[in-house]
């Protein structure tokens, strides 16, 4: 049996996107920007993609921004954000420990230009406080930047109050949505969000297409100058062929979120029981508020990496949090945002689900896991100690 | 691939694992914090290693490199076992990914610890120079270990 299941990570193209996508890498190839009719079909394509992509955010299609994938477009809205704040002298961003690394790597490269970064707490449940974020803000803060769900353990976020907040305060709100978008339903305006990053792989699409969601009136930096394609704030011919793959399956997946959930909440629920029977594991993030695809446990006693390979072995995909997987030294820093100790962060075990996952499958997992667990626990001499008391268990 | 076949067949299939019961050496490097501990059983007679075993918290690469290491010292003089090297045991299997390279290390200073273990409780005089300080993972190199 090979079991995919590190969705998270990237997911298997939709067979309508990959269909749709075709014809225009051989018969309606044109340049978008060319005014005869081959370069016409592209234009159209791509005005058909911005209307799909914003009808199902909830916004206009010109406030649709076209970008490489999510990490773009989160370096755009964050540098864009800082530039808007520092001509009214504000340089204060606020965020969170857990974002992912285009977000905390861009705050850190404004940190190195004279920025002030808050990095909110997000508790041990993976969840920002409101109350949080408000009590951050200051006369100075330029942009809340803060994650839809997180990448890693799945927790979503208060995102419509955070948007309620930051709007009340006037301050600018960004959301990376790259884990959300296709499989939490999003309303860009309801939710008071300003600025929404997407990226297409996330929900069966392809790679290399995302979305920069940017509220009208507010003045995006350009990160590419060229061209004046994307109303010339993101220069370079678009990929017409990865945009209309995206639309097609964020279409898809918006048309069929809450059968999704359903089926996938059933899933994860399944498997983080069968797996928290494991002596001395424990579920990383809130139980409830979490993407209904995502499962993250840590194990305790073992090393991630050998335990993707022997899942590997057995058929089974999946990530770990361990640094051993990353090649740094440092495991998850979501994990030990969420306050769990290097030693435990090492033996974590990511399992993230899409529609295609079957409860067959589900019963594999649970099934295959606890055995590879046993058998490196039985080969660890930090089980050993643990085991004749010698240490204490951290995971109760 | 990541690793080499001869790496994936120590690791899905060690050779030397487990513990002994009153070892002559017992030998533990490493730090849970950074992924990787290894520990490592002597048993000697006559100044030969009769039996060796060994537990790995840690990642494929550092379970391989502690059952290749195992093999290579195995009813070996321990003068012999004192000169393996970490290249050495990386090169049997067929190679280690660069930022792997500390977990061959890590079974040179197991194998080591253990005999000097050994020396200690037999009250054998020998060289300290030739048994260094834990210092091959990132984190000692960074000063993060304590």
């Amino acid at each position: 049996m090979k079991i995919y299941a590190d969705n998270a990570a990237t997911t298997k193209m939709s067979s309508t996107a990959k269909e749709a996508m075709l014809p225009y890498f051989d018969i309606m190839y044109g340049n978008p920007s060319s005014l005869y009719s081959a370069g016409q079909e592209a234009a159209e394509a791509l005005y058909r993609a911005r209307e799909t992509m914003a009808k199902n955010l909830g916004c206009e299609g010109r406030e649709i921004y076209f970008t490489s994938g999510g990490s773009e477009a989160d370096n755009q809205a964050i540098i864009s954000a800082a530039v808007l704040g520092e001509k009214n002298n504000k340089k204060h961003i606020i965020s969170t420990a857990f974002e992912h690394h285009a977000v905390l790597h861009t705050l850190d490269k404004l940190k190195k230009q004279g920025y002030e970064i808050t990095l909110l707490d997000v508790h041990e449940n993976g969840i920002v406080l409101p109350k949080e974020v408000e009590a951050a803000i200051r006369e100075d803060t330029c942009l809340v930047t803060v994650m839809y769900a997180n990448n890693e353990i799945g927790t979503v976020q208060p995102i419509e109050e955070i948007g309620k907040i930051c709007r009340e305060k006037g301050v600018l709100f960004h959301t990376d949505a790259v884990q959300a978008a296709g499989h939490l339903h999003i309303d860009v305006r309801k939710q008071n969000i300003d600025m929404l990053s997407l990226s297409a792989h996330k929900f069966h699409g392809p790679k290399g297409a995302g979305v920069l969601y940017v509220k009208k009136g507010i003045t995006l930096t350009n990160i590419i100058e060229g061209g004046a394609q994307e109303r010339g704030k993101r220069a370079g011919t678009e990929n017409v062929p990865a945009i209309v793959g995206m639309a097609e399956a964020f279409n898809e997946a918006c048309a069929h979120i809450d059968e999704n959930a359903e089926k996938l909440t059933m899933l994860r629920d399944k498997i983080i029981a069968g797996l928290l029977n494991i002596p001395h594991s424990v579920l990383n993030g809130d139980h409830i508020r979490r993407l209904p695809g995502n499962i993250n446990l840590c194990f305790e006693g073992i090393e991630g990496e050998s335990l993707l390979l022997l899942l590997d072995a057995k058929g089974i995909m999946a990530s770990s949090g361990s640094a051993c997987t990353s090649g740094s030294l440092d495991p998850s820093h979501v994990l030990l945002a969420i306050g769990r100790p290097h030693e435990i962060a090492h033996g974590s075990l990511r399992l993230s689900l899409c529609e295609y996952n079957t409860e067959e499958e589900a019963d594999y997992i649970i099934e295959k896991v606890p055995e590879v667990v046993e058998y490196l626990r039985n080969m660890s001499p930090v089980w050993r100690d643990l085991k004749e008391g010698k240490k204490s268990y951290v995971i109760q | 691939m990541l690793y080499s076949e001869k790496v994936m067949d120590h690791f899905t299939h060690p050779r030397n694992v487990g513990i002994i019961e009153n070892a002559d050496g017992i030998g533990e490097v490493g730090n849970a914090k950074c992924g990787d501990i290894m520990k490592i059983y002597l048993k000697i007679k006559d100044g030969i290693i009769d039996n060796v075993k060994f537990e790995t918290f840690g990642c494929g690469s550092a379970i391989a490199s502690s059952s290749m290491a195992t093999e290579m010292i195995k009813e070996k003089p321990l003068s012999e076992a004192l000169t393996l090297t970490n290249k050495a045991v990386a090169e049997a299997l067929d190679g280690l990914p660069a930022h792997k390279m500390h977990c061959s290390v890590l079974a040179e200073e197991a194998i080591k610890a253990a005999i000097e273990d050994y020396y200690k409780k037999n009250g054998i005089a020998y060289d300290k120079s030739r048994f260094p300080d834990c210092e091959s993972c990132g984190y000692c190199a960074e000063g993060k270990c304590k």
